[in-house]
């Protein structure tokens, strides 16, 4: 029932993804953050396993960091998604991560990019991507509506418009979604949708 | 440990004066000869010898207490030195001199051949270049054998960077890698280190055009201009006083040449003497690994003046 997705927009690529965490047919928290910042510009949407998602990510991210650290420069988006997936790849075979990545990030030489990782290794360089049931609704809404270059604007009105078809048409829709972007400024938190939120105070 | 021999006979104590071809004593220096020497008049000896070594003028790094610390590469002379270490420089010392000097469009490298001979095939064997990678090139000075295993290490190593990254190996980073190799040699296994120095060439979209030296201690340094093998000091120098920043790869080729002529033994350079490499990017934007042939070697050769040995100076 994770739902998460993502497109690439002039100069720009925002990743929405849902923030429920849930086991089973309990609903833990519906604030669960699953887009981690990998480092000043890139961004990773991540939907799976719970535990393998943090590990994984975390795992990736200090990878990103050490690189940095060892050699001065920044790894590229496309450096970094090659890595990422070959990791999956070198674990599919033995005890593999249940893990779907969308990886987002801006880089100066070759501008905003989103890369599709799924949980076997698949690495594909896309213009947009969706994972999980929403992913049914999502892609076909940003099929439709999908233009190359659109502004920041016009990019939240179609991520609007496909949580607004996976609230409405999804069986058990995720409430609550955070969207976040990364451009040439960096990647940071864009917005936040929600439709219920944790209730603080005991109903009397 | 000092040993004591006894020997029971009843022959007499062979000496030197009855007959020549008699035993011969094993003196404190480690040699023989013809009288033996007691415990005393050994350690007195020994005393006098270290006093005329001291005042001698010692040509070479070692004293004579440093035959202790020789043969492990894994530790330390009292003085603080790794002598197997500097031994490898030693034997790069005497090998074939290579030279690479950075120019603003490229990287110039030239190695002095010392394996010539017309049975050489030479389309199929280099002797002092050597390609690592597409954007990446070495020159070689040192023990053959020992660099063939170094650059086969830094070729897997290069790939295995592309394989993970799916882009080129940044040239500095395949450097750090190397000599990270080297030193292990220098403080664990037991093994000698490489007698292998290099200079790399290479391009990458961080920094452009570089140059790198490396030697058997695993330290690198980033160059503008660098000779390693033998009458590297020479050719350092001279290279120090005529290199210009931002000179073309023409100019560059020339100041190699000439530098080498120079610093070179031998009477005469001819193309076959000589292995010219150049490192530049072309037009369409890929990095080029360019070896000169023969033909063109002779002809830079006549062009720059340098195919006789350079005029005496006083």
């Amino acid at each position: 029932m994770e739902c998460v997705f993502g497109l690439v927009g002039k100069g720009f690529a925002i990743v929405a993804a849902d923030t429920s965490a849930v086991h089973s047919i309990l609903l833990h928290k519906n604030n669960e953050d699953k887009i981690m910042l990998l480092d000043s510009h890139k961004l990773v949407a991540a939907s799976g396993e719970p535990g393998d998602r943090v590990q994984f990510t975390e795992y990736v991210q200090k990878n990103v960091s050490l690189y940095k650290f060892r050699n001065g420069i920044p790894l590229t988006t496309a450096a970094a998604a090659n890595f990422t997936r070959g990791e999956l790849a070198t674990a599919l075979r033995k005890n593999p991560y249940s893990v779907n990545i969308l990886m987002a990030g801006y880089d100066e030489e070759s501008g905003a990019s989103l890369y599709y990782i799924d949980y076997i290794a698949t690495l594909h360089k896309v213009d947009k991507g969706a994972f999980g049931y929403g992913s049914y609704f999502s892609l076909s809404t940003m099929d439709r509506h999908y233009r190359e270059d659109m502004s920041v604007e016009e990019a939240i009105e179609l991520v609007d418009k496909c949580i607004l078809e996976i609230r409405s048409r999804l069986v058990v829709a995720p409430p609550n979604f955070v969207i976040k972007i990364v451009d040439k400024d960096g990647a940071r938190d864009y917005a936040w949708r929600q439709s219920v939120q944790d209730v603080t105070t005991a109903a009397v | 440990a000092e040993t004591l021999q006894i020997v029971v006979s009843s022959s007499p104590v062979p000496s030197h004066a009855n007959d020549k071809e008699s035993y011969l004593w094993r003196s404190h220096t480690g040699g023989f000869g013809t009288t033996l020497e007691s415990r005393g008049s050994c350690k007195r000896n020994q005393g006098i010898e270290n006093q005329k070594k001291s005042e001698r003028k010692v040509s070479s790094a070692v004293s004579n207490m440093s035959r202790r610390y020789d043969s492990r590469t894994t530790i330390f002379s009292p003085e603080g030195r790794l002598y197997q270490v500097e031994y490898a420089m030693e034997a790069i010392g005497n090998a074939g001199s290579a030279i690479g000097i950075l120019a603003k469009d490229g990287v110039v490298l030239i190695g002095e051949k010392k394996v010539t001979s017309k049975l050489l095939q030479t389309s199929t064997s280099a002797e002092k270049m050597y390609k690592i990678d597409d954007h990446v090139a070495c020159a070689v000075a040192g023990i053959m054998s020992d660099a063939n295993i170094l650059i086969n290490t830094a070729r897997v190593q290069a790939q295995r960077y592309t394989f993970m990254y799916q882009e080129p190996m940044p040239v500095e980073q395949l450097v750090q890698s190397l000599c990270d190799t080297k030193q292990g040699y220098t403080q664990f296994g037991g093994l000698r280190p490489f007698g292998v120095s290099f200079l790399f060439a290479g391009w990458d979209k961080n920094h452009g055009f570089q140059l790198y030296m490396s030697d058997p201690s695993g330290n690198y340094g980033g160059w503008k201009a660098a000779a390693v093998g033998a009458n590297n000091q020479a050719a350092q120098s001279i290279l120090k006083q005529d290199y210009k920043d931002d000179a073309s790869r023409e100019e560059v080729v020339e100041l190699a040449l000439k530098v080498l002529s120079k610093t070179m033994d031998s009477t005469s350079l001819t193309s076959e003497k000589l292995e010219l490499a150049e490192v530049f990017l072309t037009p369409s934007g890929s990095v080029q690994y360019h070896v000169h042939s023969p033909e063109s070697l002779t002809k830079l050769l006549v062009k720059h003046g340098v195919t006789q040995p350079a005029a005496e100076t006083s």
